[in-house]
């Protein structure tokens, strides 16, 4: 349907329709983004501005062990999100797929809801339950713990004194990595479910009934012809939930520690504290580039 | 429960019984969480997580907040604004990319998809980078450049998504009984893709009003959004305040898919979500 503009006028409409979209993103997205690329080799100026000599030394300062951990930690965030998100993910979206037709929608639909609130609203119903006097730990040095006192009045056994001990502190779950782990897989478990169940709604069942006439039992089946055929949707849900996991900012904001942070935190810091613009572009910019190769991966899978 | 097509024994009744009893759970994470704030949000207690009785006051010291009403109307005027110019240029440019072949169109094709796939951060400190060097004073004009620099992308690819399916022999018809091409335009070619305009329309001030990361590099003093007011509020501490302000927040993200589910039957246009 698209053709070669076959008239003066054409060419005129064309240059009409395209030429304020092009501007805003070429004044607006590519040199930003070129500019980051520019500073990323620059050096931070005595007062916070950026002093244009060009060096590596940004990228050098990478492997400094105090960055090379909080990039470890970033990846393993991320990998432990990515791996969570696909292990339940995958299973909730066969749910969705194997129900009749007609619930289907709803059902995706449904799963979409919580996708489309505010994901700072969201983050922030963690802290309700996570914190020390939150939800859970409420219950546990509470409830739980009023409870095992009374029955230790009640029978005495050995095992109260460990229990009592132990439901007496709120337990350690906010501001730790878990914490993040469980914010970003909240966050993105949709991202996981959607393509999955794009691939699995796909499926033609009868093949599985073929697999079984060949003898196969349920587990071979599923490794070698359920899996395989919707690995396509494994990939792409995989890279939807690595890919923000590794960019996250509000997440290890608002429910990690001081001690768990993230690239995201670190290129704020950089940004808004340290003034540090050129090691802040030259973090963005790798992240950037991570998340490019990501990105092709996952339209290579789209492709196919 | 109707047998699944992974068999009938007794085993694959099990695996089914657990899957479903997985897709069940699944659903509980993804709600739970929500349904508590929202009943945090009545709860009288003002530091306990226990239930100590019901009360709207949380809701009544909200709406007399004058701070998170100039935020409200700060979000409003940056989404609104934003909406409005990004739906105009991205369905011009949809047109473009759907209608013609032209030198450049790959380059800028993938230009087009790249504000969508960069991590929220990346794109925040571009802006920022840019908004500072170029001695911009950050404010409201440059929350909504920024917004527009990304919602061009989304609006584009729904209304691209939308044109894909277009019948261009109506548009054949139209000009055969003499309309001109704007009336051709005006009359056949607007009034079909108007449910993927509506929908990116949507799509982008959804994207807006929620948007956080990039709003907060590019604001400045005075130019506090809904969220940006919402995140200062929680890293103050918890207060069932913010409860009450993310339940409405929760109502108003609810009524805006249940609007766009509405505009989509309207015309069996499709919404990518990305």
């Amino acid at each position: 349907m698209a053709a070669q503009p076959r008239s003066r006028r054409e060419t005129l409409r064309l240059f009409f329709l395209i030429s304020p979209s092009l501007f805003w993103l070429v004044v607006f997205f590519l040199i930003p983004l070129l500019l980051v690329f520019a500073i990323s080799f620059g050096q931070r100026g005595t007062y916070g501005g950026v002093k244009w000599v060009l060096n590596l030394q940004n990228y050098l300062r990478f492997f400094d062990p105090l960055y090379l951990r909080i990039f470890g930690r970033t990846f393993y965030i991320a990998a432990v999100t990515t791996l969570i998100c696909l292990i339940t993910g995958y299973p909730l979206a066969y749910f969705i797929a194997t129900r009749p037709p007609r619930w289907r929608n709803g059902l995706i639909l449904l799963l979409m809801v919580p996708f489309w609130t505010n994901f700072l609203v969201r983050t922030y119903a963690w802290i309700l339950i996570l914190r020390d006097a939150g939800l859970i730990n409420t219950f546990w040095t509470g409830s739980l713990h009023a409870t095992l006192l009374h029955l230790s009045g009640l029978v005495p056994l050995p095992i109260w004194e460990p229990l009592l001990h132990v439901t007496a502190h709120p337990l350690a779950l906010f501001g730790t990595d878990w914490a993040i782990i469980i914010g970003l897989v909240y966050g993105w478990l949709p991202d996981m479910v959607l393509p999955c169940y794009a691939a699995i709604e796909r499926f033609d069942f009868s093949l599985v009934e073929a697999a079984q006439d060949l003898y196969a039992n349920r587990l071979k089946s599923f490794l070698r012809v359920i899996l395989p055929l919707t690995m396509s949707g494994i990939v792409a849900g995989s890279v939807l939930v690595f890919i923000p996991s590794l960019g996250a900012y509000v997440t290890p904001d608002l429910l990690g520690g001081a001690k768990s942070i993230m690239i995201g935190n670190v290129i704020y810091s950089q940004f808004m504290s340290a003034r540090d613009y050129p090691f802040g572009s030259a973090i963005s910019f790798v992240l950037m580039a991570v998340m490019l190769v990501g990105t092709l991966i996952y339209f290579r899978m789209g492709t196919e | 429960m109707k047998a699944t097509r992974v068999g009938k024994r007794q085993r694959g009744r099990w695996l089914s019984r657990l899957l479903t009893v997985h897709g069940v759970a699944g659903y509980l994470f993804l709600y739970l969480p929500i349904a508590i704030l929202v009943v945090f949000s009545f709860n009288v207690s003002r530091y306990a997580a226990a239930w100590r009785g019901f009360t709207l006051d949380w809701y009544a010291s909200l709406f007399a907040n004058e701070a998170i009403g100039a935020a409200l109307k700060n979000s409003l005027i940056v989404a609104g604004a934003s909406t409005l110019i990004s739906t105009v240029f991205g369905t011009m440019v949809a047109l473009a990319m759907e209608r013609y072949k032209f030198w450049g169109k790959l380059a800028f094709d993938a230009l087009l998809y790249l504000p969508i796939i960069i991590p929220d951060i990346a794109m925040a400190v571009m802006l920022l980078l840019f908004f500072v060097l170029s001695h911009g004073r950050l404010g409201l004009i440059t929350i909504i450049i920024s917004h527009v620099a990304f919602n061009i992308s989304f609006v584009a690819v729904v209304v691209r998504a939308r044109l894909a399916y277009f019948d261009i022999t109506l548009e054949e018809a139209a000009q055969d009984l003499y309309a001109n091409e704007w009336q051709t335009f005006r009359r056949v070619t607007l009034p079909l893709i108007m449910p993927g305009i509506l929908g990116g329309a949507l799509l982008a001030f959804t994207l807006s009003i929620d948007d956080f990361v990039i709003t907060f590099f590019t604001s400045g003093p005075g130019s506090t959004t809904l969220p940006l007011r919402i995140y200062s509020m929680v890293k103050l501490g918890v207060t069932p305040e913010i409860n009450a302000l993310s339940s409405m927040m929760l109502l108003a993200s609810m009524a805006l898919v249940m609007l766009s589910l509405i505009l989509q039957k309207g015309g069996g246009g499709r919404i990518e979500i990305t």
